[in-house]
């Protein structure tokens, strides 16, 4: 993030209607940020903070990694309304928990080193999407439809299975296991936020330098080869690049891909600026925004007697029907 | 320089193009000819490394498109293809500043600014460029994307179909530009046309295309005739002179 940050702000001097408003959203997430951090805090500091503080840092880089993973996708796909979820991820991460329940029983879930398991899920999504998408795009010929279609039927086929073996677990087991499938930020390992860091920071240098070659994409195949930019070598490596963000922060917190339909889009209608520099940061600021606003919400408001997906899609889809109203009517 | 050698596209058993081995003359217009399915846009996309060629090579200056990088390609040869449909919102003069991508990598420096300027001038976009490109015509979109290859300030110019969308006043405003392109600038442009009248109008060579196959080229004078153009579009055509240019008749 801050790689990114840096190179957006260097760049936004040129056009301040565009400064101010990722400034203000910047402004806006530290608020919420701190907020989060400080209200209704009770007993010694040091404790609240590392503790809040791990649950902050693990929202920062979820809400990165979904939203840049979703305008990346949304950038190859030529499309507003799709996200990865649509290649199967969640999907598979559901079949990954529910086949760990079902095979070693609700144990399972918390066996071995959790670093461990983290790397395990996080390698196998990983390795699913380079090998279904290197094969589907190893024929030049092959399109991107054809891709996320497969996508579309492998992602049912998990959830079927994943909901028949879902059928034969022991009822206690399936309680403790439903928790996993919703994405939940209070049983946040601090361990795993460092490997996490790690990715998705990396992920986030190959994409500034990708930059201007992502706004190329825009224009669709023909044009972008017309301009110099290796179509299938790109969308190949954006992939990798969404497979990684999409895979480390389902491994670390579940499933929330709503969010990065949402705050793409969110990011689409603030901006008068199509390019990746001002878009990507402004989703990411957006998605911080979200999902710390909405855990605040849920533990201030709540009392933590709702998940945060839900909060998130609740408010999150009144704001985005709305402003799609208002779009269309102007 | 523009050269092909045996550039054969199949699909299973059927060539759409088949073994055409041409030499496009330099700083000239050259129009491609031919009824539907003739394979005058696949034969375009082979030489502008859209679609990998079955058979045969395809050169532009002596490098092998097929082999040589896309960067080096795009500052040599720009293409313009049939309906190009951006989802993204992009102003008029943002789309232009694209044709700079291989000049500037997205860094656009004085001398980039100054081409995109040139480019919206010499298309009349100048009063556009500012709009959305959802929110201007279909005709005012061509244009800008005949823009955005202007801008590209590459030797070989690749049009498919550019008049497209286009009304009689802008089809000949872009004819007349490709032309001083030509002409002026000393740019090789080769655009697939179907207004016969076009082609002879303004063209200095005509291929001429029927199954894939290069039936026919050469210079107006000797395309345009009754008996040349009944063989590729395979109906009747009055030929008349007027101020010296030929002109097809065939409407009725």
């Amino acid at each position: 993030m801050p790689a990114l940050a840096n190179v957006a702000l260097m760049r936004l001097t040129a056009r301040p209607g565009l400064a101010l408003i990722v400034g203000l959203l910047a402004l806006l997430a530290a608020a919420i940020a701190t907020a989060f951090l400080t209200i209704g805090a009770r007993g010694r500091w040091d404790f609240v903070l590392a503790f809040r503080g791990t649950k902050l840092a693990a929202m920062v880089l979820v809400g990165v990694a979904v939203a840049t993973a979703a305008v990346l996708f949304q950038t190859i796909a030529r499309n507003r309304i799709l996200t990865p979820s649509i290649m199967g991820f969640d999907a598979l991460y559901g079949l990954i928990q529910t086949g760990t329940v079902f095979l070693l029983g609700a144990r399972g879930l918390g066996f071995g080193d959790p670093r461990l398991a983290f790397a395990v899920e996080a390698g196998t999504m990983i390795v699913f999407a380079l090998l279904l998408y290197g094969w589907l795009l190893a024929d030049g010929r092959r399109s991107l439809h054809l891709m996320l279609l497969v996508g579309v039927v492998l992602g049912a086929i998990f959830r079927s299975l994943a909901s028949f073996m879902g059928r034969m677990i022991d009822p206690a087991e399936f309680v403790v296991l439903q928790q996993r499938l919703f994405a939940n930020f209070n049983a946040v390992r601090s361990d795993l936020l460092l490997p996490t860091c790690l990715a998705v920071g990396a992920v986030l240098l190959v994409v500034a330098r990708l930059l201007p070659r992502l706004d190329v994409l825009l224009l669709g195949r023909e044009a972008a080869i017309g301009l110099g930019v290796d179509h299938r070598r790109n969308v190949f490596l954006v992939i990798v690049l969404v497979s990684i963000l999409v895979s480390v922060s389902t491994a670390l917190v579940g499933p929330v891909t709503f969010l990065g339909l949402l705050v793409a889009n969110l990011a689409y209608m603030l901006l008068p600026s199509y390019r990746h520099v001002h878009v990507l940061p402004a989703a990411a600021l957006l998605a911080v925004v979200a999902l710390v606003g909405g855990q605040l919400a849920l533990e201030r408001l709540f009392a933590l007697d709702a998940v945060l997906p839900v909060v998130i899609e609740f408010v999150g889809g009144i704001v985005l029907i709305a402003l799609l109203v208002r779009t269309g009517r102007r | 320089m523009i050269e092909t050698q045996e550039l054969t596209r199949r699909y299973d058993k059927a060539a759409v193009v088949d073994a055409v081995s041409l030499q496009l003359p330099e700083q000239a217009f050259t129009a491609i000819i031919g009824a539907n399915g003739a394979g005058k846009s696949t034969f375009l996309a082979m030489v502008s490394r859209l679609m990998p060629a079955s058979a045969g090579r395809a050169f532009v200056d002596g490098l092998d498109v097929a082999t040589t990088s896309g960067d080096v390609l795009a500052r040599r040869l720009a293409i313009l293809r049939q309906d190009s449909a951006v989802t993204a919102r992009v102003t008029v003069r943002d789309l232009v500043a694209f044709g700079r991508y291989p000049h500037s990598r997205g860094r656009l420096t004085a001398e980039d600014r100054a081409q995109i300027e040139d480019a919206l001038d010499f298309l009349e976009l100048a009063p556009l460029a500012d709009r959305f490109l959802d929110e201007i015509s279909g005709g005012q979109r061509q244009r800008a994307f005949v823009a955005m290859v202007l801008a590209q300030d590459t030797d070989h110019l690749l049009l498919d179909e550019p008049l497209n969308n286009l009304d009689m006043r802008h089809a000949a405003g872009m004819m007349k530009l490709l032309r001083r392109a030509v002409d002026e600038r000393g740019r090789t442009v080769v655009a697939v046309l179907h207004d016969i009248n076009f082609a002879s109008c303004y063209a200095d060579h005509i291929v001429a295309m029927r199954d894939g196959r290069v039936i026919a080229e050469g210079p107006p004078e000797v395309i345009v005739t009754p008996s040349v153009l009944e063989a590729v579009y395979g109906i009747a055509m009055e030929v008349v002179s007027v101020r010296g240019y030929r002109s097809v008749h065939y409407y009725r």
